[in-house]
């Protein structure tokens, strides 16, 4: 797959300084940390679920860093916690959905940009194609940044958003991880043709493959498709060729469907390594560097364990508290009840 | 068409703050063009919304006077017209999509149900949908398979969303501006046999918008209805009058939430009622009001809440659907079957 991007996608296109490679792997790092450690705690019983993202560190923090929280919105469905850890999210907040403290998470979507976790996962990139045109007609600068899968791209919310964006030159980056699996179906019996990226040219949308294990070849892909939506150019479908080397969720068994020889061999090299050999490459981090990056995401894991456990219930009340903005007497007369039943039991 | 136009936006600007002989298409059309002028955050789409207007015409005149950006058609696919719709919210625009007949709300109910409905709630109130999703809504026009659906019980039943349904021009151009106006999802179902019909708007008072509203005093029994039922009501009302029976007639307008306390004071004065709607039987929303009457009046009923509706049958073609929808004589019947009833 080409990139059909034009010129002007590659103006500010300066390689990343050594400072932000870095930032890159300490980013890749906490979150690795983050994501095996979730896996742990639902083994432990401090959560009850947890969808990992092992393997996909440089596909979400690579994405997500050429997002500018400042304008930008981006679209999860419910496994971009590398995401939410790279657009800065308070990470109990994000990680309360997996608690089963609130749908969506805790977070605040306005204040950080990233709208609430959710499992219809085709859904959301409507929405980001609706928050896209938005910015068309108030004439400001926002890119939205649709996350989705391979399984996804199955459902017809997505084709139908890529013909309303491609219509509307709505500015929305489409961004695909397509992780080799949609739970235990592989890609090749999910995506016909092989490639989200190809469906792009059936809508005129420039399309673009990338390695998505490679976080600096992620990151400049996104960056030249924020590019192009923001020189007014329309919307951007950037496929970011990654492996899910877990399972799809903590409920899953992947030994069903796939072997473990198989995945070393489908997995390819670790993100995290390949960064890792990069930045000693090039002189850009040392030995030092890389135990005081695992050591700090050590101690971010701990607190954000200790923020995890620390979250109670929430009230009852709030059951009744957010349906509406105006509430209803009918539901005002069942918080009632609910109340009053709840102090007889 | 453009003559067409102009008389429709004359009409919804030369007549501020009096009463005024309009259709109720003509009513909703400047409802949504003064919707427009006064939030600017205002987006009406949809498809063939823009130039041709609508297929009835509701948006007529509309891109002309606000322009494209402002009124426009999207491309022929409900479920992204109602997935824009939450993404146009989130950022701050109060959006008034059109699915263009009832039947086309199915494609959509994925965005509807799992989306619109429950963003409110998955944000903590961060997110609120201030949508009013617009269906030309009920049978009676003879049109193709899927044009002609009673889908409020499906509406109602979904945590999040609001339900309403206008029955004359009156309150079809205020409680589309109400409904417009306030941060929730609102389904606005509109009784799309009457768009054509007249009646008296006063556009300067639309009296209290929230609740039900008794469209015609009685003791004897209460009618129960709403959107294109009621005037058939009002009809069968007339008629039962000759006969000495005199029929309460209350409009329900909005199907969430329903105003209990106006059915519990109706029927509480005429201890009788029956419901009618065009919606099939089983699982409607007649069983519901059925409820909320007998919890409120049961010592005094004198009868069961009667029920008078469309059949268990997919929505049929055009020479059957006289047969489907309550007709004055089935009204009539379960009037009689009301007012007949003895004990055990």
């Amino acid at each position: 797959m080409d990139s059909f991007l034009p010129a002007v996608a590659a103006a500010d296109a300066a390689p990343l300084a050594s400072e932000q490679l870095r930032e890159l792997y300490s980013l890749m790092a906490a979150v690795r940390y983050l994501d095996t450690s979730a896996v742990a705690w639902q083994r432990q019983g401090i959560i009850p679920g947890y969808a990992p993202e092992l393997g996909q560190e440089a596909a979400q923090v690579g994405s997500a860093y050429a997002l500018d929280t400042a304008r930008d919105f981006a679209f999860p469905t419910y496994r971009e916690m590398g995401v939410a850890r790279t657009m800065g999210v308070d990470m109990v907040a994000y990680m309360s959905t997996h608690k089963a403290t609130w749908h969506g998470g805790m977070y605040d979507p306005l204040a950080s940009r990233l709208a609430p976790i959710q499992a219809v996962v085709a859904g959301s990139v409507l929405h980001a194609v609706g928050w896209a045109h938005g910015q068309t007609l108030s004439e400001e600068p926002g890119v939205a940044l649709s996350y989705f899968g391979d399984g996804a791209s199955s459902q017809g919310d997505v084709h139908e958003a890529m013909n309303f964006a491609a219509v509307m030159k709505a500015p929305v980056v489409f961004f695909i991880q397509n992780n080799g699996w949609a739970i235990s179906v592989p890609t090749e019996r999910q995506v016909a043709g092989g490639s989200v990226a190809g469906r792009a040219a059936g809508y005129g949308i420039p399309g673009i493959q990338v390695d998505g294990n490679d976080v600096v070849a992620v990151y400049e892909a996104t960056r030249d498709a924020f590019a192009h939506c923001r020189a007014g150019n329309g919307p951007v479908v950037v496929e970011a060729m990654t492996y899910r080397r877990g399972p799809h969720s903590t409920a899953d068994d992947p030994g069903r469907y796939r072997s473990l020889d198989d995945e070393r061999i489908d997995a390819g090299k670790d993100p995290l390594e390949r960064l890792r050999e990069r930045l000693l490459a090039v002189g850009a981090a040392d030995e030092a560097f890389f135990a005081a990056a695992h050591e700090a995401a050590r101690i971010e894991e701990e607190l954000i364990r200790t923020g995890i456990e620390a979250l109670g219930p929430r009230p009852g009340t709030e059951m009744f508290d957010f349906v509406f903005q105006e509430t209803t007497p009918a539901l005002e007369n069942q918080a009632t009840r609910w109340r009053e039943e709840s102090e007889h039991v | 068409m453009s003559e067409s136009t102009t008389a429709t936006l004359e009409a919804g600007t030369t007549t501020e703050s009096q009463r005024t002989h309009i259709s109720m298409q003509q009513a909703l059309n400047r409802a949504l063009d003064e919707i427009l002028s006064a939030d600017p955050k205002t987006v009406v789409f949809g498809e063939d919304c823009g130039q041709l207007g609508g297929v009835f015409r509701i948006t007529d005149g509309l891109q002309a006077k606000h322009g494209e950006s402002r009124v426009f058609d999207t491309p022929l696919a409900e479920s992204g017209i109602l997935g824009m719709s939450v993404g146009l919210a989130m950022a701050g625009f109060h959006p008034i999509p059109e699915v263009q007949f009832d039947g086309f709300a199915y494609p959509a109910i994925n965005q509807i149900v799992c989306q619109i409905a429950r963003m409110n709630y998955r944000s903590r109130g961060k997110l609120p949908m201030p949508i009013t999703l617009r269906v030309p809504s009920f049978g009676g026009i003879r049109a193709p398979e899927h044009h002609g659906e009673s889908l409020e019980a499906l509406f109602a039943h979904v945590p999040g969303l609001k339900v309403v349904s206008p029955s004359d021009p009156h309150d079809a151009y205020h409680l589309l501006k109400y409904a417009a106006s306030r941060p929730d999802p609102v389904i606005f179902m509109e009784p799309k046999s009457r768009y054509w019909q007249k009646g008296d708007v006063d556009t300067s008072d639309g009296g209290t918008l929230t609740g039900a509203r008794i469209v015609r005093p009685g003791r004897h029994l209460t009618l129960v209805a709403w959107g294109a039922m009621v005037a058939r009501c009002l009809q069968v009302a007339e008629l039962a009058a000759e006969d000495g029976i005199d029929v309460e007639v209350l409009d329900l307008r909005w199907l969430k939430p329903i105003d209990a306390q106006a059915l519990a004071t109706s029927v509480g004065k005429t201890r009788r009622a029956v419901v009618v709607h065009e919606a099939p039987l089983t699982s409607g929303l007649g069983a519901e009001v059925a409820q909320l009457i007998t919890q409120s009046c049961f010592d005094t009923l004198k009868a069961p809440v009667e029920r008078v509706t469309g059949f268990d049958v997919p929505y049929p073609s055009g020479d059957l659907e006289d047969e489907y929808i309550p007709n004055i004589d089935r009204i009539l019947l379960g009037i009689q079957r009301v007012l007949e009833y003895r004990r055990g």
